[in-house]
């Protein structure tokens, strides 16, 4: 499942691209492409492909959530299903049985699912590697347990989940329902990438890598390593669970099979597709493990499952660093020839 | 109090299971220092292989040891073709493959042999039932054949040059090419030998549990559990631990929360235990040097 | 495409008013219609744990494939397609919303499962799309009133649970019960059944424990549970096979009843030990291939013909497919009913209001039925004991359980 040590510096996690310096009208420019790219579909697709691009930006924000504490800080984790759980629980709880709104539901998601990964953080940092993994796996398979457990089954509606209702625009904002969901959840989503590309590249960005590849320098350099790990943890568990209460409202509806272990092995799929320690990859692990399955799916109906997975084997064998290391190997050679 | 006592025996029997399968997850993890996802898939694949075999006609035993040949070859085959164009990518993309092979193993066993529960025979048998009919003759027979792999396990990395070299190469596959040990080869036989093991811990876990295709789906995280616990490096460990995981999950079940919970309950006390000792119980303790 | 859906739903809307009119409304207008095709969606568990149920659909779009040989209905074709949710209800919602909004279906039918079906309940009946036969056993599907557009096919689990509760207040009116079931939607029916009929008494009657579907063995349940006068086993096939088992070994002789999921001699009496089962008890409404019972019924003759000629890999002793026939012959009779009139409010229409009628892999006695205000379509079991060799039924056909 990983190596004993965590993840060893040299088999690391196709090195980060070094921040070279981009002019800034290519900033401005990519900016503005990718704000086109975001608000084009709303225009362009119907309301089922909308739905589905909406699910495929949940996921890639709780990939990102996944790659800070995985990709960025060498923690693994097969759990994030459970901090998705959570998150969509929350919000599901708040707005079915109190009628908050969803957006204030959003607050107290983040702060449940931070304190919850913090909570995980912790014995994370005695344990390293195949141990970690198990622990987090054991959340993901404790959780749909716990909540239908018969002692807050009033709050969780059992097995049989809670109904939720999506917002609708604003009123004087002609949008149908799906495609405010859409813009609901790319707003959300936005912020969320733009705040994660901040730290990464601030010095607390710095530090979680350099305690991933090097944690003994990093130490002796005066990094607070134990502090930055359940850090990684939280930060990485609020954005996963900001991911779930989108998912919540998006399907209107949560139920203990919504969340068994596969989600938590779905995020996984979507970040070694995307690329480990990728932002942008993240938003392509998203788009994979949403619409891949439906591609397996129509090459044969007898067996999607098996189709699936000779993909996912197949796209590992042609980009082993994922889809980020491609769009590294472009860039290195568009900037030699250049 | 005999309720008590009878938990303990179904949890021993029960921890059977969980310890022929951590033998497994022991096998490839020392010869690769990976845990395969795919072990429990590939296991279930390997058992109705065998039970095709016997329902050919094959006596038992013949079959047996042929579906541990067959799992074996399966097993090398699985490291030259999956596992050796992605040697040197990262550890987490091999994760990612494992899970790909999960997928295809798991759904092609229902796809090839369907979905109906089947019978798979036992050589052990016993007209007088039990410990109260709480252990059948086959769980005793086949805590035999665990307690046989278990040494042949152990003999084989502790007294062969060739289980020296596997370990070796998984330890350090620069400084062991060094040495002459044709690393790629170690890991392929650590892979067939981890899926032979694997077979014959199907063969033994299918008639006390029934045989379909999602057999092994949770068996495999008790598993786990289990070699963690006891040790991972440590094939003695690794059988203590699957027998303790299965006493502490029906001792949890009955006497502390209810069976709602008793996985969850379990598995926080592993891991409390691994925080407290973090190569397990009868784990070696590695130290790192920088 | 915005212009080309408004003018769809539109010309559903002029069908649907035209529907007031007898023989006024065209069938061309209907959504999933045409002269000569009618679409219908599906989604099962194709790949995944659960996908023991993909069998389900296989059959199905066998049984289309054998109307569309004999020409089809109402002079065309079914052209019935299947997408995989893998059992989770998100992406259930997602290929049902592919169905309706994409391919258009003209309607729904036997989606799997409780939790999955939960997830566009709400969504199929805000749209008005028939959303028909589920292959679920909850009880929430027959609410003509709340839910109009939705309709289940085989007999609730609560129902069944009723039943025996109320066989126990007979024949042990003072026993002790204990309750084994799976924790999750299909299990708490069980645990909600024996409650209606045991009330106020429930608490000191019955002891019950859970297992989950990843559990290896209920052997620490069966220990915990020791002793009682009665055990109702809610269990999946496998573990129904080890429940019959252990209980048997152990020395333990209580009253036992299997729910009705995992009674098959193939898959669950064979592997248990078909001695070991002898005076268990249950409420069937299925024939089951396997009982030599049945070797030369009629019905079940129908059913082999075609298993032989349109599935001939299949494994016959699994009873999916003879579920699957009884709920592919139900929604047949439901086209042909239709006439020429394939609209969402005629199929629908039609799909309540089947006069009773027997279906030739469901037990003797033991009718299909639907009426606007009622939407059990099977409402009847009947009791039925194990002696060894096959299912012996005893007792009446029972109708619902009157709590």
């Amino acid at each position: 499942m990983s190596a004993t040590k965590g993840l060893p510096a040299d088999a690391a996690i196709g090195g980060l691209a070094a921040p070279a310096a981009t002019p800034a009208w290519q900033r401005v420019l990519l900016v503005l492409l990718g704000l086109g790219a975001a608000i084009a579909p709303l225009f362009v697709l119907e309301s089922f492909q909308l739905f589905q691009l909406t699910m495929a930006v949940i996921m890639a924000l709780a990939v990102l959530g996944l790659n800070i504490v995985t990709g960025y800080n060498g923690q693994i984790s097969l759990g994030h299903g459970a901090f998705f759980a959570v998150g969509a629980y929350c919000t599901a709880i708040l707005m079915s049985h109190w009628d908050w709104s969803f957006w204030a539901t959003l607050p107290v998601s983040a702060v449940v699912c931070t304190a919850l990964g913090w909570g995980v953080g912790f014995p994370a940092l005695r344990l390293g590697g195949l141990y970690l993994a198990l622990t987090t796996f054991s959340l993901a398979v404790a959780v749909p347990q716990i909540l239908k457990h018969k002692a807050i089954e009033d709050w969780t509606g059992g097995v049989q989940g809670l109904f939720l209702v999506k917002p609708d625009a604003p009123a004087g904002i002609p949008l149908t329902a799906d495609q405010w969901m859409y813009v609901v959840t790319v707003i959300v989503a936005g912020v969320c990438f733009f705040l994660v590309w901040n730290l990464i590249r601030s010095r607390i960005g710095r530090a979680l890598m350099a305690t991933r590849d090097h944690p003994t320098a990093a130490e002796a350099m005066g990094m607070d390593i134990a502090d930055l790990k359940t850090k990684a943890f939280a930060v990485s568990a609020l954005i996963t669970g900001i991911a779930g209460s989108l998912s919540a409202v998006a399907i209107e509806f949560v139920a203990p099979d919504s969340f068994t272990f596969g989600v938590s092995i779905t995020l996984f799929v979507g970040m070694v597709v995307g690329g480990v320690a990728s932002i942008l990859g993240s938003l392509f692990g998203g788009l994979f493990v949403l619409f891949v399955p439906n591609i397996a799916e129509a090459i044969s109906k007898a067996a999607p499952g098996v189709i699936y997975g000779v993909i996912l084997i197949a796209f590992l064998f042609l980009l082993p660093d994922g889809f980020a290391g491609l769009l590294r190997r472009i860039a290195a050679r568009l900037r030699g020839r250049g | 109090m005999d309720g008590f006592a009878h938990q303990i025996i179904a949890g021993i029997a029960t921890g059977g299971i969980y310890a022929s399968v951590a033998l497994a997850i022991v096998m490839i993890y020392q010869a690769t220092h990976h845990v395969n996802f795919a072990q429990g898939e590939m296991a279930t694949l390997s058992t109705f292989i065998a039970w095709s075999m016997v329902n050919a006609g094959m006596p038992y035993w013949v079959a047996f040891f042929g579906t541990i040949l067959v799992s074996f070859i399966i097993g090398v085959l699985v490291e030259r073709l999956l596992m050796r164009p992605v040697a040197n990518a990262p550890v987490l993309t091999h994760v990612g493959v494992f899970i790909g092979l999960l997928l295809i193993v798991g759904n092609m066993t229902g796809w090839i042999f369907g979905y109906t529960t089947k019978v798979f025979p036992t050589p052990f048998t016993s007209d007088q039932p039990l410990f109260g009919g709480l252990v059948s003759a086959h769980e005793l027979g086949s805590t035999a054949v665990t307690l046989t792999v278990l040494i042949l396990v152990w003999a084989f990395f502790r007294f062969t040059k060739l289980g020296l070299a596997m370990r070796a190469a998984a330890y350090n596959p620069r400084s062991s090419r060094l040495v002459g040990i044709r690393v790629g080869w170690m890991l392929a036989l650590g892979w067939g030998l981890a899926a032979a093991i694997g077979a014959v811990a199907g063969m033994m876990v299918a008639p006390v549990v029934f045989l379909d295709p999602t057999m092994m789906l949770g068996i495999l995280l008790y598993a786990f559990a289990g070699a963690l616990l006891g040790g991972i490096d440590n094939p003695m460990g690794a059988v203590l631990g699957g027998f303790a995981v299965g006493v502490l999950e029906n001792l949890a079940g009955a006497y502390v929360v209810g069976t709602e919970l008793k996985l969850t309950v379990a598995l926080a006390i592993i891991i409390g235990v691994l925080v407290v000792r973090p190569s397990g119980l009868f784990g070696r303790v590695v130290f790192s040097r920088v | 495409m915005t212009t080309t859906r408004r003018t769809l739903l539109a010309g559903a809307g002029l069908g649907a008013a035209g529907l007031a009119l007898p023989n006024l409304a065209r069938a061309q207008e209907a959504p999933g219609v045409t002269a000569t095709e009618i679409r219908i969606g599906s989604t099962n568990a194709l790949s995944g744990p659960v996908s023991a149920y993909s069998v389900i659909s296989r059959c199905l779009e066998a049984m289309f494939r054998r109307l569309n040989d004999q020409g089809g209905v109402g002079g065309r074709r079914v052209n019935f397609t299947v997408y995989d949710d893998a059992y989770q209800p998100p992406r259930t919602l997602e290929q049902t919303r592919r169905l309706v909004e994409q391919d258009r279906v003209a309607f729904l039918f036997n989606q799997l499962g409780t939790p999955t079906n939960n997830a566009i309940h709400r969504y199929v009946n805000q749209r008005k799309i028939p959303h028909l036969f589920l292959a679920t056993g909850a009880d929430k599907w027959a609410q003509p009133k709340e839910f109009p557009w939705t309709i289940g096919w085989q007999p609730s689990y609560r129902t069944e649970a009723q039943i025996y509760a109320k066989y126990i207040l007979e024949q042990r009116p003072n026993g002790r019960i204990a309750l084994l079931y799976q924790n999750d939607d299909f299990g708490k029916d069980y645990l909600h059944g024996l409650k209606d009929v045991l009330g106020a008494r429930f608490d000191q009657m019955v002891r019950t424990a859970t297992y989950e579907a990843t559990d290896p063995t209920v052997d620490s349940q069966i220990v915990q549970l020791q002793g009682a006068d009665v055990l109702v086993c809610a269990t999946v096939p496998r573990f129904a096979a080890q429940a019959i088992r252990r209980v048997f070994d152990i020395g333990w002789r209580p009253m036992m009843f299997m729910t009705n999921v995992s009674v098959s001699v193939g898959a669950v009496m064979q592997p248990a030990g078909m001695e070991k089962g002898v005076g268990l008890i249950t409420s069937d409404y299925r024939k089951d291939h396997t009982d030599q019972a049945w070797a030369n019924d009629a019905g079940m003759g129908e059913w082999r013909e075609f298993m032989r000629r349109y599935l001939p890999e299949a494994d016959l002793a699994d009873n999916n497919y003879t579920y699957a026939y009884g709920v592919g012959t139900t929604l047949i009779q439901v086209l042909r009913q239709c006439g020429n009139d394939f609209s969402r409010e005629n199929v629908m229409r039609q799909a309540t209001n089947i006069a009773p009628m027997d279906i030739p892999t469901l037990l003797p006695g033991i009718k299909v039925q639907t009426q606007p205000t009622n939407y059990n379509v099977i409402r009847q079991m009947q009791l039925q004991r194990w002696d060894g060799r096959s299912w012996v039924r005893f007792g009446n056909v029972i109708e619902g359980a009157n709590v």
